[in-house]
């Protein structure tokens, strides 16, 4: 029997379930193998006997937080897919800030009638079983998960530098070319995009194990960054890792 | 039926979260809202503090789907504010990736979420069994665009290679060659298309609004321009708070706008009944196969106005390689600012409508940030057209009534999740 999947999407641009989207028009031999139940975005029909949750989105508010658990009842097998559900992505960005201010910033003297909290990991809210990083995620790797899955194991994601991949690509490497670069500290897996289209990485796929956040942050001073902008610069997709190494996690 | 609840938890194949919420007491309605239940994302407030340059690569994540839009607007506010003027091919070949998303946008929302409903189905999935050619041509559509986007940024789903006055990575000749000759190649599909829509049977729901577009005296525009009405006068980018007038509403966390009337549309519709005369040839043409004609006021017919657009991208796309190849494309530094503070408003009239950003810059820090996206300027046009349309259809089952309501919110295309942060800052 096929399993049945179902995709969820909380606090999130959609951009990774739009990948799936196109993951499926590429690999169409995946819908023989898998039966989709629940997929808001592309379908109407939607049943709640699922096995497989993929779940897109970070928590960014306590409402959520039921539905999320019911989820987790359900599947047998929860995914959290992209930078948001694994990272809490850059919606984590204004956990650094004063809460107040930002609701404030954005809708002013109505600012409590929009309910709010700090952006969270679905990994926060429940037990996640596997992750597919990115953002928005590669879509090979998510073929492979699917793969992985079918064969009756949890997707597995690299645990080494985005600088192994940099290499294999032969990118001349951004600290050369005189511009800065995450991927001494972030995890491989997305072919170094970012570096080969003459970008630094900024870190979407998360911390390696172990990450030396004192030589990178040296490396980034010896670029001329100031405080700020490092602080910023890894603010953009890993507050939420950093303010844990710090233990200073966000309720 | 005197009585009639319509509640639509959720409506499925848009981007994001709404509710339908209709209710009919004794012949009256006391209530239609389009709510918007999306978590509220804050964007303005986190852009706050960041460097100059990372404000593109920020804000193209409030989209998935149009996040070449979001990252194009971006950079033309930080341009506006910063004095830098992009040379003719980064122009060039910003235009031709807008194309690959206006395309990729179009063809996904007529193909995979609107047609559907029309054909008695509940997504495209049970399409590739009974109408396989149909579903293979979407795919082929789509993936053009999608490698149109790649080979100008990197990807379409957060573009990389665009940066503040220019681009980071510059495609080969050959590969525009390639892309050319599928453009062209997509002119069957683009037909095939025109008269999938001419087989669909709208509904003959009416109601006129005021549309509003960005406008330029010589092209189609997507990119810059003046603002258009429908109602009359164009005015500069910058007074775009003189058009858009944002209120707060309690159900809704994204919010409404209203110019002249009530409210007014924005999208592929409006744009086509302000810019018609500007349309290449070859969509004219499609327009007129469909019997589309300035000025259409039926709302379901913005997937129509979708699909002229897919016609005329496809066509302008071909030109803009053409010109982008005589010109002999090389790599080029990004122009540089020529001050590190200042303001600017960018536009881009993105596949659902006109998106505006507006950045405060200080010694290259962005201190204010404001961003009105085209959903949230739908919004209040949408709850009046679903006010007009309700009444009339009151004979039929809550059923059908649902289903022309949800099918009247997926005409205007909403995308949820950009729309719910939205708000009038103040500059001082």
């Amino acid at each position: 029997m096929k399993p049945k999947v179902a995709f969820f999407e909380f606090t999130s641009c959609e951009g990774c379930q739009l990948t799936v989207l196109d993951t499926l028009q590429r690999h169409p031999e995946l819908l023989e193998v898998i039966e989709i139940v629940q997929f808001r975005e592309a379908m109407s029909e939607r049943s709640d006997d699922y096995q497989i949750a993929f779940i897109e989105g970070s928590c960014t508010r306590a409402s959520d937080e039921e539905k999320i658990r019911e989820i987790r009842t359900q599947a047998q097998i929860v995914i959290a897919v992209g930078a948001c559900a694994h990272l809490g992505g850059i919606n984590a960005i204004r956990n650094r800030m004063p809460l107040e201010n930002v609701r404030e910033y954005v809708y002013g003297e109505k600012k409590d009638w929009f309910e709010t909290y700090p952006a969270r990991p679905l990994s926060a809210v429940i037990k996640v079983d596997a992750v597919i990083p990115g953002c928005p995620i590669d879509r090979d790797e998510f073929a492979m998960a699917v793969t992985h899955l079918l064969q009756g194991r949890m997707p597995a994601i690299p645990d080494y530098p985005l600088c192994i991949e940099c290499k294999l690509t032969e990118n001349v490497c951004m600290f050369l070319r005189g511009q800065t670069c995450l991927g001494p500290i972030t995890r491989a897996g997305c072919d170094a995009i970012c570096p080969s289209c003459g970008q630094g990485c900024e870190g979407c796929r998360g911390l390696i194990p172990s990450p030396n956040l004192g030589a990178i942050k040296d490396a980034l001073r010896e670029r001329g960054m100031t405080e700020e902008q490092i602080d910023a610069r890894l603010s953009l997709f890993l507050t939420y890792q950093t303010m844990q190494m710090e233990g200073v996690t966000p309720a | 039926m005197s009585t009639l609840k319509v509640d639509v938890h959720h409506v499925t194949r848009v981007e994001g979260h709404g509710n339908i919420v209709v209710d009919v007491e004794n012949g009256e309605l006391t209530q239609c809202d389009l709510q918007i239940v999306e978590t509220p994302r804050f964007f303005e407030a986190m852009l706050r503090g960041r460097a100059y340059d990372e404000a593109s690569h920020i804000t193209s994540r409030i989209c998935g789907i149009c996040a070449v839009g979001h990252a194009t607007a971006s950079l033309r506010a930080t341009e506006q504010a910063l004095g830098v003027t992009p040379s003719l091919q980064t122009t060039l070949l910003r235009k031709l990736n807008f194309h690959g998303e206006i395309l990729d946008s179009h063809v996904l929302h007529i193909y995979m979420l609107v047609a559907p409903d029309y054909l008695g189905l509940g997504s495209v999935i049970p399409l590739a069994k009974s109408a396989p050619d149909i579903v293979l041509r979407a795919l082929r559509m789509k993936q053009l665009a999608g490698d149109l986007c790649a080979t100008l940024c990197g990807r379409h789903t957060h573009p990389i290679s665009m940066t503040v006055g220019g681009f980071t990575q510059f495609p080969k000749p050959a590969e525009l060659r390639a892309l050319r000759e599928r453009l062209v190649a997509s002119r069957a599909d683009c037909d095939a298309t025109i008269q999938l829509l001419q087989g669909l049977e709208f509904p003959a729901f009416e109601r006129d609004t005021e549309y509003v577009a960005l406008h330029r005296d010589d092209e189609y525009c997507f990119i810059d321009g003046s603002i258009a009405s429908s109602d009359g006068g164009i005015r500069p980018l910058d007074e775009y708070r003189e058009v858009t007038n944002e209120t707060i509403v309690a159900h809704s966390s994204a919010k409404h706008t209203r110019h002249r009337r009530e409210s007014y549309m924005v999208g592929a519709l409006a744009r086509f009944n302000i810019n018609y005369d500007l349309l290449h040839p070859r969509a004219q043409a499609a327009a007129e196969v469909l019997g589309l004609h300035p000025k259409t006021i039926n709302p379901y017919l913005n997937a129509a106005a979708q699909a002229v657009e897919v016609v005329h991208c496809t066509e302008d796309a071909i030109l803009l390689i053409d010109q982008l190849l005589d010109l002999g494309i090389k790599p080029e530094e990004p122009a540089a600012p020529t001050r590190m503070s200042g303001e600017g408003v960018g536009a881009a009239d993105v596949p659902r409508g006109t998106l505006f950003h507006h950045y405060r810059i200080e010694d290259g820090t962005i201190v204010g940030a404001n961003c009105i996206i085209p959903t949230g300027q739908n919004l209040a046009n949408i709850e009046l057209d679903m006010r007009a349309l309700v009444p009339g259809i009151l004979d039929r089952t809550q059923q059908e009534i649902t289903l022309a309501l949800e099918m009247l919110v997926r005409a205007y295309d909403p995308c949820i999740s950009c729309s719910t942060h939205m708000l009038d800052v103040k500059f001082v």
